[in-house]
């Protein structure tokens, strides 16, 4: 198979973008991120099948190559469950705003305190 | 070993198990219904399983056998084969017998208005089950199975007073002691099972494999017989599972769960007996135990712990003879392992009595019980002197057997001999220790009470130092109590002057390992050797009584020494010290450094395998398409945009631009299902975005660690990772696709066109499933988070909080209500217009979906973008009119649906989900096809549909309400302090507002 280098700038570009923005405090930033990189998985998966006529039995005339129908199912849940999750990161970033008053995630006490305490453990 | 005889009755036994499980499910609902009735009513199943194994026992002797099998996971070799033979029996019979009385005796122990009778009745019912699945399985890994379920029903049990941490902690030491050893014994069960070539345990038995890989194995399960059945170095577990209730001591602590291990090694003996390290580690182990039990026995103020001590001590005993292997040794193991059930079973329920009846265990707070409580005195000597070993009872005649089989046991069972006469010497000690603890006058004497110990509270006058106590008052005991009591002790006086009664049976096993000694089990065998040791054992076991009563006189009740288990303790705390290390190294609290190390592992590791291994790109294409080449560069410009605005509302419209672009890529290379979807997907994201950047301050992007260099060059480096990724994958397709060959069964089996949509609902349909059950948990992830009170329930129809109270608008003519402030007459009408079409539309979309693009995931998305167009136009309780239906329904409705179609393709006799075409001709209509596959799309489509109000719901719905309300508390509390200096409460500061 081919493979297209356009194509896979515009991945690698879309990851860094989207990792840049994951890496940050802010969870909207975090979730414009998610979004971003959630395309580049897409299309990465877009890239690794080829393409052509859509996978729809009788759409292809005179031998045209055919799309390959199952990245595209895997993109398909992939989108889906992509909405499922930018929506619940909204949530969590609204609530997160709701509570603390501040657009950033501070960092999380209990880990931080951990790195200090005393190693001797629970109770239990 | 000949071989098994026809199941017989015992084709019942899966029955039983299930109805042991039944039971168990019922007993807390029963328990609720009839009080402490349900136990003994319960009582009814363990006293028909004795009845019914009693009258099997004729088939299991002289090595008959019966066994039934259940398919389970045949793939797994793993089925429920059950096997009933003598070893068997006898467990069986003290599981269910012990069992049935201890259900009986249970019924009064408990306070009538105890509320945790439910949960106790039901695990010791399933305690049962398991234990009898646990002798019965002919399987390996079936055995494993039902070990580690007696193991976590203890656990439930010892626990039983969960408001106790003492308990608790007991509970988790017993859980991690035993399920260490039972990890330990699955791995040997799996080593056993793969090189014998077959995990039936009876056929392993008969024809035993050997080799180094055989002899690892069995240790390893001697390692999980011996964490079960408390011996050395585990045996600190069983003291503290002392927490739990009296009777499930005595049926799980002492009868029952404790000899699994026993049983285990009885049952591996007549094959690996053989094996070198058999007899050294498990005789010296089990003696160990022997006389550690006994010694720490006598230095115990609690009665129950100096049982429980025994019983580790008696454990050790039956390994020591279980050990040496021999099948007179064999023979001897079980019988003590019958006799102990006989005598400490009764031991602890007249602790259990005593406990209950006077409020206190401690011997030392004990006195005079032999006169206020006679009959339970009796009965508790009676099965000490069974205990110590004395004649008539039925603990002398196992001994005497033991002492037998030992002494036939050549250089190592002279050691065990001698071993075991110490042990029988200190058993008779702490025997009479327990009499003398629980029943006799106790005189007032000692040294001051300041000691701190529970039985030195009592004030004592200087002078009165050598008086009797006061006898101890007991309240009256139920019969139900004493009875069962009374059974176990008869039943140990039968054997114990009958002991040949139990001849047949011990024989039957025991000869499984190679011809044996006649009239083992008597009460007159003649003046032999084993006599003599009995008779020493009792001489010195009550020198070593009354020598440490001498001793105490002159100082003080002997104390128990420290808390068992220190080094179970140590390990655990060393365990803690290394996870909060490495916690604190890996975890610091703050989320981009989590995940920026996620990522410098991704691109240091696979990221330099992919440069070592040094694959290129196999066919390269420059350019490609121009369309795809200025799609791809409006993407990237976009994308680099997003990453550097500082608006929430502009980075949400880029990262949507990126989003329809992506859709024409895929129109593009062919995908119109993906395009279509990406559309509608990327519509009703930017609809929630914008909802909740609404209602955030516009520094909403506003990061105070802006872009730093580093940050910068791990998402360069990552980007530059993926690049090469994306240009190797397509290189390493090197076979024919699976989906050249999809369109004819798609069509033929499918009974569809689209091929990605017969993918989504028949091919992989249950990933599809699967991913709809993310959807709804993600919906309810998101009203959880938004709704503080509660969830559930519907967008509101009619206003609850007005935005302004004083002048309640008139409904828009063109909507159902419309209470927003701000109307848009033109966003009105079109949404009036076309409302109704659209969602019309989206049916069409879904049943064209399995021929055309399209199908559920689309169709649900449609009328989403149809509710959002409501709830825009005429905001929340439009949006309720609209839907007047809790979106929980909804996709409790959907996933119905979707499972329903899962099990009807199981019915129709094919897999679950499979699809049946339904063609047929019908008037007007035409020729119609219908796919079962499209019932399933249709339970898509209400699930998407209650995803998206669920969001519309929460994100829309009530951060409207929550906003009115902020604003409402403001201004309200804004006007109080306006109108605060003339002391009017809220009703004038609503009239603030109307100003």
């Amino acid at each position: 198979m081919t493979s297209n280098l356009v194509l896979a700038v515009t991945i690698g570009g879309l990851f860094a973008c989207g990792i840049y923005l994951m890496l940050s405090r802010n969870l909207i930033r975090v979730l414009l991120g998610f979004l971003l990189a959630g395309h580049a998985v897409n299309l990465l998966l877009l890239s690794s099948g080829t393409g052509g006529v859509a996978p729809i039995v009788g759409e292809a005339k005179n031998g045209e190559p055919v799309a390959d129908p199952i990245p595209q199912a895997l993109i398909l849940t992939s989108i889906v469950i992509g909405l499922a999750v930018s929506t619940f990161l909204l949530a969590m970033a609204y609530r997160n705003y709701q509570v603390t008053r501040e657009p950033e995630i501070a960092d999380d006490l209990e880990d931080s305190e951990y790195a200090g305490s005393d190693p001797s453990g629970g109770d239990e | 070993m000949t071989g098994d005889a026809p199941a017989g009755a015992f084709a019942l036994a899966p029955w039983f198990l299930l109805g042991y499980l039944a039971l168990a499910l019922a007993a807390p609902t029963l328990s609720r219904l009839w009080g402490r009735g349900a136990l003994i009513a319960s009582a009814v199943l363990p006293a028909a399983t004795t009845a019914w194994a009693a009258a099997q026992i004729p088939h299991v002797l002289d090595g008959g056998a019966a066994s039934t099998s259940v398919s389970w996971v045949p793939t797994l070799s793993l089925d429920i084969d059950l096997r009933l033979d003598a070893l068997s029996m006898i467990m069986t019979l003290v599981i269910a017998g012990i069992g049935t009385l201890v259900l009986l005796y249970s019924a009064r122990y408990f306070p009538p208005d105890d509320d945790g009778a439910g949960r106790y009745t039901g695990s010791l019912i399933a305690f049962a089950g398991a234990m009898l699945g646990l002798v019965w399985a002919d399987n390996l890994i079936l055995l494993v199975i039902f070990w580690e379920l007696t193991g976590l029903l203890s656990y439930i049990l010892i626990a039983h007073r969960t408001g106790k941490r003492s308990a608790r902690m007991a509970a988790s030491q017993a859980l991690m002691v035993t399920t260490a050893g039972g990890l330990a014994m699955l791995v040997g069960v799996v080593m056993l099972g793969v090189t014998a070539g077959t995990f039936t345990l009876s056929q392993i038995i008969a024809n035993p494999p050997s080799g180094p890989l055989i002899t690892t194995a069995i240790l390893l399960m001697i390692v999980g017989g011996i964490s079960k059945s408390a011996i050395v170095p585990f045996q600190f577990w069983l003291p503290g599972a002392m927490a739990a209730p009296t009777p499930a001591s005595a049926y799980l602590h002492a009868a029952t769960m404790v000899k699994a291990g026993i049983y285990l090694f009885a049952r591996l003996a007549p094959a690996f007996a053989v094996l070198p390290l058999w007899q050294p580690l498990l005789m010296t182990l089990g003696g160990g135990t022997l006389l550690f039990g006994a010694v720490i026995a006598l230095r115990q103020r609690d009665l129950k712990l100096l049982l429980a001590y025994g019983t580790v001590s008696q454990l050790g005993l039956m390994t020591v003879l279980i050990g040496c292997g021999n099948p007179d040794a064999l023979l001897g193991g079980m019988a003590v392992l019958i006799a102990h059930a006989t005598f400490k079973a009764p031991l602890f329920f007249v602790v259990g009595i005593i406990d209950t009846s006077t409020g206190t265990r401690d011997l030392t707070r004990l006195s005079g019980l032999r006169r206020t409580m006679p009959t339970v005195a009796i009965m508790a000597t009676l099965a000490a002197v069974s205990m110590a070993g004395i004649p008539p009872m039925i603990g002398f005649a196992a001994k005497e057997a033991g002492y037998a089989g030992l002494l036939d046991g050549g250089t190592a069972g002279a050691i065990g001999t001698a071993v075991m006469a110490v042990g029988s010497a200190l058993t008779v000690a702490y025997s009479a220790r327990f009499l003398w603890g629980a029943f006799a006058d106790k005189q007032i004497a000692g040294p001051a009470p300041a000691q701190g110990a529970p039985g030195q509270r009592r004030s004592r006058t200087p002078d009165a130092s050598v008086d009797t106590m006061p006898p101890t008052r007991p309240s009256p005991t139920s019969p139900w109590m004493t009875g069962p009591t009374l059974l176990l002790v008869i039943l140990g006086l039968v054997l114990g002057v009958w002991p040949t009664l139990l001849e047949p049976l011990l024989q039957s096993y025991a000869q499984t390992a190679g011809p044996t000694h006649e009239d083992a089990m008597g009460l007159w065998h003649g003046f032999n050797p084993a006599l003599v040791l009995s008779v020493a054992g009792w001489l010195v076991g009550a020198a070593v009584f009354f020598a440490q009563r001498a001793r105490e006189r002159r100082s003080e009740i002997a104390r128990p020494g420290g808390e068992p288990g220190a080094g179970y303790r140590a390990t655990l705390k060393g365990v803690n010290v290394l996870a909060v290390g490495t916690t604190a190294v890996t975890q610091r609290g703050s989320l981009p450094v989590s995940l920026g190390a996620i990522l410098l592992v991704l691109v240091a590791f696979p990221g330099t395998m992919l440069l070592r291994a040094g694959t290129g790109p196999a066919d390269l294409e420059v350019l490609g398409e121009p369309a795809e080449l200025i799609l791809s560069l409006v993407i990237l410009g976009l994308a680099v945009a997003t990453a550097r605005v500082r608006r929430g509302l502009t980075a949400v419209m880029l990262v949507g631009g990126v989003g329809y672009s992506m859709a024409v890529l895929f129109i593009l290379r062919g995908a119109p299902d993906l395009a279509l979807t990406q559309i509608l997907v990327e519509t009703v994201t930017l609809i929630a975005a914008l909802l909740v950047l609404t209602r955030l301050p516009d520094t909403a992007l506003y990061s105070s660690h802006g872009g730093n260099g580093f940050r910068l060059a791990i998402a360069l480096a990552a980007g530059a990772l993926m690049t090469a990724l994306a240009l190797i994958i397509p290189g390493t397709r090197v076979g024919t696709p699976v989906s050249a060959d999809l369109a004819g069964p798609a069509v033929q089996f499918g009974g569809g066109k689209n091929i990605v949509n017969v993918i989504l609902v028949d091919v992989r349909a249950w990933d599809t499933y699967g991913e709809v059950t993310v959807l709804i948990a993600a919906a309810t992830g998101v009203a959880s988070l938004i709704f503080i009170v509660r969830r559930t329930g519907r967008a509101p129809r009619r206003p609850t909080v007005m935005a302004d109270p004083v002048q309640p608008r008139q409904p828009s003519p063109w909507l159902a209500t419309n209470w927003v402030p701000r109307r848009s007459l033109l966003l009105e009408v079109v949404t009036r217009m076309i409302f109704h079409v659209i969602v019309v539309f989206s049916v069409y979309v879904l049943f064209v979906g399995h021929d055309a693009p399209g199908g559920g995931f689309a169709a649900g998305l449609i009328v989403g973008l149809a509710l959002t167009l409501r709830y825009i136009a005429g905001g929340a309780f439009e949006l309720g009119e609209a839907a007047p239906i809790d979106p929980g329904i909804l996709m409790g409705i959907g996933l119905l649906i979707a499972s329903a179609t899962a099990v009807y393709g199981l019915i129709a006799g094919g897999d679950a989900l499979q699809s049946t075409i339904l063609s047929g001709t019908v008037p007007v209509l035409g020729d119609l096809k219908f796919v079962t596959s499209s019932i399933f799309d249709i339970g898509v489509y209400f699930i998407v549909i209650g995803l998206v109000l669920d969001v519309l719901r929460s994100l829309g719905a009530e951060l409207d309400r929550q906003g009115v309300l902020e604003r409402a508390e403001s201004t309200s509390s804004a006007g109080r302090k306006e109108s605060g200096r003339y002391g009017s409460a809220p009703r004038a500061s609503r009239q603030g507002t109307r100003r």
